[in-house]
């Protein structure tokens, strides 16, 4: 039982630390695909974790098992939507940034 | 006992956390920033959620609430990503 309370503490802490390292990338990476990429992947690992804590913690029961639903359709669904507004973001004419150095010196100069 | 205020805590974290994600959706330059932004507040708001319900001590409801929460962000991503095609219009902006 302890053990049990333990490992779901330490799984949901680490979730809670990519979710907050997923949100600073979200805010400081520079173009539209990269901030894709922070909010698609980082969320996903953290969600993974906190899902597994909460997993750990209840037990089997039936909330267990809802919980685990939840978990595969937020894996299954997350990378799809993401991939939809990329696709979506691309074919409306966002390109992504290709030659960092030239837009960091055109940012300094501003 | 101590779980409860664990899952508190957990819980205030993550709402500072959703705030500062909810910064781009002001500041983002284009639509699909926005886009982003709203995709990244309701993956967290899924975890918020079953945060709460073990705070008030209710996850059978509470995780019946996640999972159609869940399933409408989903579709309300889909729908938005497939009508928001503009021509030539979020790159300059």
């Amino acid at each position: 039982m302890n053990l049990q309370i333990l490992v779901s503490v330490i799984l949901i802490t680490c979730g809670l630390f990519f979710m907050f390292s997923g949100s600073i990338g979200l805010l400081r990476l520079p173009d539209f695909f990269s901030r894709t990429h922070a909010a698609s992947n980082i969320d996903m690992l953290g969600v993974i974790f906190t899902m597994s804590g909460l997993i750990v913690y209840e037990g089997f029961t039936l909330t267990s098992l809802k919980l685990l639903l939840i978990f595969l359709f937020i894996v299954l669904a997350n990378p799809i939507g993401s991939h939809a507004l990329g696709k979506s973001a691309f074919e409306s004419g966002v390109y992504p940034m290709l030659r960092s150095k030239k837009k960091s010196s055109n940012e300094g100069d501003e | 006992m101590t779980m409860e205020h664990f899952f508190i805590g957990a819980a205030v974290f993550l709402l500072l956390v959703v705030i500062m994600s909810s910064i781009l959706i002001y500041r983002g330059p284009s639509v699909y920033d926005r886009m982003v932004g709203i995709n990244a507040v309701a993956t967290k708001t899924i975890v918020l959620i079953c945060f709460i319900g073990y705070i008030y001590g209710r996850m059978d409801m509470f995780v019946d609430i996640t999972l159609a929460y869940a399933i409408l962000g989903f579709f309300g991503s889909i729908v938005t990503a497939k009508y928001l095609v503009v021509n030539k219009t979020g790159r300059k902006e």
